[in-house]
């Protein structure tokens, strides 16, 4: 089996992460229980005749993609593989609201063609004539898992050389009203540096374009190596310990190996208890950062995870802002991401320094 | 008529998203798809179904549609002469 490398990272998200240069030297801080992203120029990366009839989703995940491609030194990929749990969902709510307004008449195309799952990732192999493979993964908080399990076998097995994977996930209003009414969404505003002190049900809820360039060539710049990844639809608080020491197992590591443990807290009272079970159990003497402080919560957050990860691993410079703990390594070797939503959808990521 | 060129304008530039687009930019002989505007048939779908909810105009024949919608000019003209709104 071929390795698998990340080399090349494009992040659109709540901080100003669109910029490669930097990594969260300067962070912006939120009191809000919904917040959005800080959008590049838009037109810098799209062409006006192009980007007027795409959504919000749509140019974050176009611009992601192309921040990515540009990083990795690539000009197309053999395949790209996106991941979002919602889809977009500013054009549905847009073509279901007309439906409703216009009492089922004068229906017109634009936000229905551009509201199917598939939009953003079907838009960039357009914009880059890649006529390989192309795939969306719906699969809720494990959307982007989804993807990043479909690019490592592909990669592994030698299918392709270079695919361009991403989660993506925008803010519809009427979905945030939704998720308002069935309490997934906090109440109240809570300040991101107080986020896992709230001590109230919900999540700060978000949204996000994060993309990656995974090939099994390494590059002089690739960011880090994958060695693996697992998800589970259902996993119990007892059963996580020993899913992860299964887990580590099968990629000949244990806990000890572990430098760094990036977690998925975001806040709430009820689902956050998972993370505490390992952050004050068996990884208790292992450095712990978080991140959802800072990108919010959105069906594809993990793939901000994803990218804290891959940029830790390449500039092995941890920022002050996503230690949960005051542990620290010399040096960053190997990496695990743990992420679930509300109990479901659990899912191990382990990457090495390269 | 000059006042529906006006209204036709505006429509234009909001439901087809035209966001770098104003009015004063759209002569009234302009060419809507091709060279000018630059519309395409999803855009040309978007104008039928305008014609018949603001104006209450029915395309029977979509071959009608390519000279109806020449220019702001020929829409005008032809919402002027068969529009029931």
């Amino acid at each position: 089996m071929k390795k698998v490398y990340i080399n090349g990272v494009g992040s659109i998200s709540t901080q100003r992460t669109f910029d490669n240069k930097a990594f969260l030297e300067e962070v912006i801080v939120y009191e809000d229980n919904v917040i959005t992203v800080v959008d590049p120029n838009y037109k810098d990366y799209i062409p006006p005749a192009a980007a007027r009839r795409m959504a919000k989703g749509i140019k974050m995940g176009m611009v992601a993609s192309k921040i990515a491609l540009a990083d990795s030194g690539l000009e197309n990929v053999d395949a790209v593989i996106t991941g979002t749990g919602l889809g977009c969902t500013i054009d549905s709510e847009k073509f279901l609201g007309k439906l409703i307004d216009n009492k089922e008449e004068y229906l017109t195309p634009t936000s229905f063609i551009q509201s199917t799952h598939n939009t953003v990732a079907g838009q960039i192999a357009l914009g880059l004539g890649c006529k390989g493979y192309n795939f969306t993964y719906v699969h809720a908080s494990i959307s982007f898992e989804s993807a990043l399990l479909d690019a490592l076998s592909q990669l592994q097995n030698d299918e392709e050389n270079n695919i361009l994977i991403g989660g993506i996930d925008e803010s519809g209003e009427q979905t945030i009203k939704i998720h308002k009414l069935i309490h997934h969404v906090k109440k109240e505003a809570v300040k991101s540096t107080e986020l896992l002190n709230s001590g109230t049900e919900g999540a700060i809820f978000s949204e996000g374009a994060n993309f990656f360039v995974l090939s099994n060539k390494k590059q002089q710049n690739s960011y880090a190596e994958i060695i693996a990844t697992e998800t589970f639809n259902t996993l119990s608080k007892e059963n996580l310990p020993l899913a992860i020491t299964s887990f580590l197992k099968e990629n000949k590591m244990d806990i000890a190996d572990i430098d760094t443990l990036i977690l998925g807290n975001n806040g709430d009272i009820s689902y956050d208890p998972y993370y505490h079970i390992l952050s004050e159990g068996s990884f208790k003497n292992t450095q712990q950062l978080y991140y959802k402080h800072l990108c919010g919560e959105f069906f594809t957050a993990t793939s901000f995870g994803f990218w804290l990860a891959s940029k830790l691993l390449k500039t092995q410079t941890v920022p002050e802002v996503v230690k949960l703990n005051d542990l620290n390594n010399n040096g960053i070797g190997t990496v695990l991401l743990y992420n679930q939503y509300r109990g479901e959808n659990h899912s191990f990521t382990l990457f090495q320094k390269c | 008529m000059g006042n529906i060129k006006l209204e036709l304008k505006e429509k234009i530039i909001e439901q087809l998203n035209l966001e770098d687009m104003t009015v004063d930019e759209i002569a009234d002989k302009d060419p809507l798809f091709g060279e000018g505007l630059g519309l395409d048939s999803i855009d040309a779908l978007e104008l039928i179904v305008m014609l018949d909810k603001d104006y209450g105009i029915k395309l029977a024949d979509p071959k009608e549609g390519k000279k109806i919608f020449e220019s702001i000019e020929t829409m005008a003209a032809y919402i002027t002469e068969h529009g029931k709104k």
